[in-house]
């Protein structure tokens, strides 16, 4: 036994050799963005549910000789055999990313938390919904102009959506190469809205609008509520089929809530299943995150377009609210028009909080989580629009 | 359109065009389905609601005498033989109990209940 030998080994096959040995600066870049954004998840608790998982994912992929994840198994010509015999731990869970699996899930588990009746009794909410996905469309332009090809801008465009798991079921379709970047962007604006609308809010509002009062609005029925989610899937999908997987599975977890007779199934997807799934999806995404793909000048250029998808989508509510409110003589405040982003609730919350600091007695959130709502179909929409554009 | 994996400025701006026109269309006309939807909701509920009002029975035999409403009564909370006083700790104690805000609870009525001693 030559004990030198055995060291020498040891050495080798170690990730501090991966890291210092063959000066792999890349790795070491990634381990600290890591543990960046796990401060940010923990003591900032930016979405933390999600960024915690992303940003440990992000950790493992980049130890060296860990071989917990492969990117070259995953290009154009995905062989499955070969992931499920040589693949590791996050390969496997990545499937479930790959196939298109766990946004649906997700959606289900959003789908049975999320109460349209806002949205069912102010169905104008829808308007201000789709003028929202204003920064999606934009940010897509604006990706063009930089060189990225129509399927990577279509994925960055979709962070304008501020919704997660839409943005990583177009982004693993038509760019899968992005899908660190562009949810670690959809992920941390979606933590930041409530610093980047209420400037946009106060520059594009005058006072007068800012406190309007709107009116209560009608309540609604238990039988409406339970038609919502029949009604909005079978016309949604017969129009855009391509969104089925999400808005199908949304509607889905909504009908379970709603319907009142399979309330251990609601319960069961807003917490078990959601809880589980959200586990293996911000894993996986962050363990995409391998430092020579990651640390490029693309990264760079999604951050800033994320955050040019973000404004523009919160004024594009809001001029529509400013215009609705003009049409309706007073009566709809424009503040509500920027929950139409469908980062849920946090939306609706920043369009309450700023109406309440010019007038404490408005009550805007009810009326704020029309668009909110709506801003989730809205964004499902332009993401069924660019997979059937790019996709094919 | 020449090629959709590399379009052109314009091809793109026509595309994002597109984009938010068809996102506008379809959600509008979510909208229109959901306001008809409403007003056939709406006129369910109204029938149904006439026909009960139709099989209603005879009215009501007339209202038990109330006992005359303190002084403090206003709005919707009626206070019976207790002192506006004794009605705003009664309140602030079931706020605190339910640990819920005073202004998100709805006290209709505080009425004076006799002790067995008393009787």
């Amino acid at each position: 036994m030559n004990l030198g030998e055995i060291l020498v080994n040891l050495w080798e096959t170690s990730g501090l050799y991966g890291l210092f040995g063959k000066l792999d600066w890349q790795s070491a870049v990634m381990i600290g963005i890591a543990c960046v954004l796990l401060y940010l998840g923990i003591v900032k608790q930016y979405e933390p549910l999600l960024m915690v998982g992303i940003a440990f994912g992000i950790l493992l992929t980049n130890i060296p000789f860990g071989d917990i994840y492969h990117p070259e198994f995953w290009g154009t010509d995905i062989d499955y055999l070969k992931v499920l015999h040589d693949g590791g731990l996050v390969d496997m869970l990545y499937m479930g990313v790959k196939l298109g699996i766990y946004p649906s899930l997700i959606f289900i588990g959003v789908g049975a938390m999320t109460d349209f009746g806002p949205l069912i009794s102010n169905p104008k909410s829808l308007i201000l919904g789709a003028a929202a996905q204003l920064g999606i469309f934009s940010a897509f332009l604006f990706a063009i102009v930089l060189g990225f090809t129509g399927p990577q801008a279509a994925s960055i465009g979709i962070i304008g959506g501020a919704d997660g798991p839409t943005a990583i079921w177009l982004t693993k379709t038509l760019a899968p190469e992005l899908l660190a970047p562009i949810a670690i962007a959809a992920y941390s604006y979606m933590a930041l809205i409530p610093m980047i609308q209420p400037p946009f809010m106060k520059l594009l509002t005058t006072r007068k609008e800012r406190v309007i009062k709107m009116d209560q609005t009608r309540p609604v029925s238990k039988t409406e509520k339970i038609c919502f989610p029949i009604i909005i899937t079978i016309v949604t999908c017969l129009i855009i089929p391509s969104v089925t997987p999400l808005l199908g599975c949304l509607m889905f977890g909504n009908l379970l809530t709603e319907c009142g007779v399979t309330k251990r199934l609601s319960s069961t997807v807003q917490n078990e299943l959601m809880n589980i799934v959200t586990v293996f999806l911000s894993v996986s995404v962050g363990a995409t995150a391998v430092g020579e793909r990651f640390l490029s000048l693309e990264t760079i250029y999604i951050v800033i377009l994320g955050l040019a998808a973000f404004s523009l989508s919160t004024v594009g509510g809001l001029l529509i609210g400013k215009l609705m409110c003009l049409l309706s003589r007073g009566k709809i405040n424009p503040l509500i028009g920027s929950a139409g982003v469908s980062a849920v609730p946090m939306a609706a919350r920043v369009s309450q909080n700023v109406g309440a600091k010019y007038n404490p007695t408005n009550f805007l959130l009810m009326h704020a989580m029309g668009p909110n709502v709506a801003g989730v179909i809205g964004s499902a929409v332009a993401a069924g629009f660019l997979l059937a554009v790019f996709g094919r | 359109m020449s090629n959709l994996t590399n379009p052109t400025f314009g091809e793109a701006a026509l595309i994002a065009l597109l984009g938010i026109g068809f996102v506008f269309l379809v959600l509008a006309f979510l909208m229109v389905i959901l306001l008809i939807s409403a007003a056939i909701f709406q006129a369910i509920e109204r029938k149904k609601a006439a026909k009960k009002a139709a099989a209603a029975p005879a009215p009501a035999a007339p209202e038990e005498k109330k006992a005359p409403l303190a002084k403090g009564s206003c709005g919707d909370l009626k206070l019976h033989d207790v002192p506006a006083r004794d009605a705003a700790m009664v309140m602030a104690i079931v706020a605190d109990e339910l640990k819920t805000p005073l202004n998100e609870l709805r006290f209709t009525s505080i009425k004076k209940a006799e002790s067995e001693e008393a009787k």
